[in-house]
């Protein structure tokens, strides 16, 4: 049973949950599901607004021990990104 | 959405055949982690190919370390919804993921594997990190005279 995949034929960060920097200073963290032309489809999103008060760090170390708060189900991130990164890997 | 039985099923005993003691039930949820009393795996089983597939086998690579919590139930998720919802509860500050593992001891949370910490890991490596964990809270005390 390992290594049954039900996704097949989906780009690597498929099923990843990753952490996207846009130009705008939101950061997004979800499950990415797919690059289409509208933008970055991710599931499960959790957004950080610095217009929020609450600082990115804190919002991703939150994040980071007690899992992503997901605020919507699907969200396309359209804007311009400036990095993509697992959020494993922060 | 209901996952058919015969679907889960090689998911369940891929887990159940470790010693793994699956609960299906509150009542059962509630008898295993009720008591509060050492340290207590429980695996947050998931159909998700992406990361469960990975999950399965660290979880069986992480049993094979020579500390380990003294008891280790599984419950699945998206199948046996009210016993995954009880277990939920005994560590509710963390958002609900599968798969995901979590580590408790004496009541007490003290480590927790999110579904982002196993998507695209290789089991060896969510192994070491559950082994890691079961080394710092697992382990025998040492003996005082």
């Amino acid at each position: 049973m390992s290594g049954h995949l039900f996704h097949p034929g989906h780009d690597d960060l498929h099923g990843i949950t990753v952490v996207l920097e846009g130009v705008s200073g939101r950061t997004y963290v979800g499950r990415w599901h797919e690059q289409a032309e509208k933008g970055v489809v991710l599931h499960d999103v959790a957004t950080h607004d610095p217009a929020a008060g609450q600082s990115r760090e804190v919002f991703l170390a939150r994040t980071l021990k007690f899992g992503v708060h997901p605020e919507q189900k699907t969200l396309v991130v359209s804007e311009q990104l400036v990095s993509v990164k697992k959020l494993a890997d922060l | 959405m209901a996952y058919p039985e015969m679907m889960v099923r090689p998911m369940r005993e891929e887990v159940t055949r470790l010693g793994v003691l699956e609960l299906k039930t509150v009542a059962e949820v509630d008898a295993a982690l009720g008591q509060g009393e050492g340290t207590t795996l429980v695996f947050v089983n998931s159909v998700c190919g992406c990361a469960a597939a990975g999950a399965r086998p660290a979880l069986a690579l992480a049993l094979q370390h020579a500390a380990k919590p003294t008891k280790v139930v599984s419950v699945f998720a998206g199948v046996d919804t009210e016993a995954t919802q009880r277990a939920r509860s005994f560590f509710s500050d963390y958002q609900p993921s599968s798969p995901s593992i979590a580590i408790i001891k004496d009541g007490e949370v003290v480590h927790f594997v999110h579904r982002h910490m196993i998507e695209g890991r290789g089991p060896q490596q969510v192994a070491a990190d559950l082994t890691t964990a079961f080394d710092k809270f697992c382990a025998p005390e040492p003996a005082t005279r």
